[in-house]
């Protein structure tokens, strides 16, 4: 199993992101942004890969801005 | 004398005691969190924005509020109404607001107004009360904002923001609610009384902490719309030199209070589990006592509406021949009721009371004052009036 990461553009969208995901049964934790996908100080929401597609379709119908998701 | 024996009664300063859970939350967020929230990616990091986030929604959900990240964290009200002053008005711009205003308002609505901002202040009745058609004659073309409190700090008189909300939407503008003095004990809801901006403190009638208060910014401002009070570290966006645009970053610059938010959260659950119903229901009811009270003591005056359904639980009045500041040290020295005299930073709604420059005396209570506290509070009053008749 492999990860990809949800950026965000600030903390309150981290934890707005992570509370929708976990009422929806989908695992995720924050982490420090990794170095290579941004110089941004702040935290991410992490994700298993096979989740891609129903986090980025619950992220759609939420409205929640967000920066990108990419694979890790 | 000590502090059990007191009797407190100046809510609408500072509400005390406060819930012990909000102290609770304090130290458990001092000893077991401690760290810097939205700054670092580790764990305590984490939890300490957690906290902040969920005093977000917590707030958001109390006035029915849309949107959590639109709820801005402050030090205090009077910040929080100079952000959505400063922030809305440009010269040129046309301002109302009421006669019955808090020093929070008047003082940055008369510095804006040197700056070429026009301002009208709609004058209230003698019980400080507001007429909402006044509001909408004074409307001109270049009306942008109305700024009304949602209840008087020296009087308690409550003022029809509903009504005056279905006006400045009809017309297009936008409407400012101080409500530092009815977040907590009064149901505020911003999408039904058509509020656009909700300026609030924590440490009244929301039970937490002082140096938490904060803006709730409705959907009809534009975040393009409402500048911010001051720039700097965000922990969001680093890389850039330039504020973000996005809420609440680009109004919260530098290490928030978390400590004090901790211990709002904590009060907003206390605040929940008691019922703002039953907290209101229980200073009605002392209100009134205390009203019905003091209509029975000669020599003393009343000011505000006198019925408790009208107002906070917030009471000012004078005793013939003594100085209100006389009065206040008597009740303290003598009998351990802790009230506040004077002005209440609040000249405008004195000079409508007709209680300029005296001032009054102030009794304010809050969901932990007693039955028996009022008693003692009206008896000590009697006497006082009794010795100088």
């Amino acid at each position: 199993m492999e990860y990809a990461v949800i950026l965000v553009y600030s903390t309150t969208h981290a934890l707005q992101i992570e509370k929708l995901l976990r009422e929806h049964g989908v695992e995720c934790k924050l982490i420090p942004v990794p170095r290579h996908l941004s110089s941004d100080c702040g935290i991410c929401v992490r994700i298993w890969r096979a989740d891609l597609e129903l986090v980025w379709a619950l992220l759609q119908e939420s409205g929640i801005e967000y920066e990108g998701c990419y694979r890790l | 004398m000590s502090s059990d024996s007191l009797i407190y009664l100046d809510n609408a300063a500072t509400s005390w005691p406060k819930p012990p859970e909000v102290a609770a939350a304090m130290v458990a967020f001092l000893e077991q969190v401690g760290a810097n929230p939205g700054r670092s990616g580790h764990r305590l990091s984490i939890e300490a924005a957690r906290i902040v986030y969920a005093t977000r929604e917590k707030i958001a959900a109390l006035f029915n509020a849309p949107d959590p990240t639109r709820v801005i964290f402050t030090l205090n009200v009077t910040e929080a109404l100079n952000l959505a002053l400063y922030g809305l008005l440009r010269p040129g711009d046309h301002v109302i607001t009421s006669s019955m205003e808090h020093n929070s308002v008047m003082r940055p609505l008369r510095a804006l107004e040197s700056c070429g901002v026009q301002l009208t202040v709609v004058h209230c009745a003698p019980d400080g009360t507001l007429n909402p058609t006044d509001v909408a004659t004074a409307i001109r073309e270049n009306t942008v904002l109305v700024v009304l409190n949602h209840a008087s700090n020296v009087c308690g008189t409550i003022l029809p923001v509903g009504e005056v909300g279905q006006i400045v939407r009809q017309r297009g503008l936008l409407l400012l609610v101080d409500a530092a003095q009815t977040a907590g004990v009064l149901p505020i809801n911003m999408q039904a009384e058509a509020i656009d901006l909700l300026a609030f403190t924590g440490h009244k009638s929301l039970y937490g902490p002082t140096g938490t208060g904060g803006l709730v910014i409705g959907h009809r401002v534009a975040l393009s719309q409402l500048k911010a009070l001051k720039q700097g570290g965000t922990g969001s966006r680093s890389e850039r030199e330039q504020q973000p645009e996005f809420a609440p970053d680009k109004y919260e610059s530098g290490t928030p209070n978390v400590v004090g938010l901790a211990g709002l959260e904590a009060a907003l659950d206390w605040i929940q589990r008691r019922g703002l119903a039953e907290i209101r229901a229980h200073e009605m009811s002392l209100c009134q006592q205390l009203l019905d009270g003091m209509q029975a003591i000669p020599g003393l005056t009343l000011y505000g509406p006198c019925q408790a359904s009208l107002q906070t639980a917030t009471v000012s009045f004078n005793i013939d021949g003594l100085e209100p500041s006389e009065v206040g040290l008597r009740l303290d020295e003598q009998c351990g009721v802790l009230c506040r005299v004077g002005l209440h930073c609040a000249p405008a709604a004195h000079r409508t009371l007709g209680t300029f420059p005296t001032g009054t005396v102030r009794f304010s209570l809050g969901a932990f004052n007693t039955s028996e506290e009022i008693e003692i509070a009206l008896s000590a009053l009697h006497h006082l009036a009794l010795e100088r008749h």
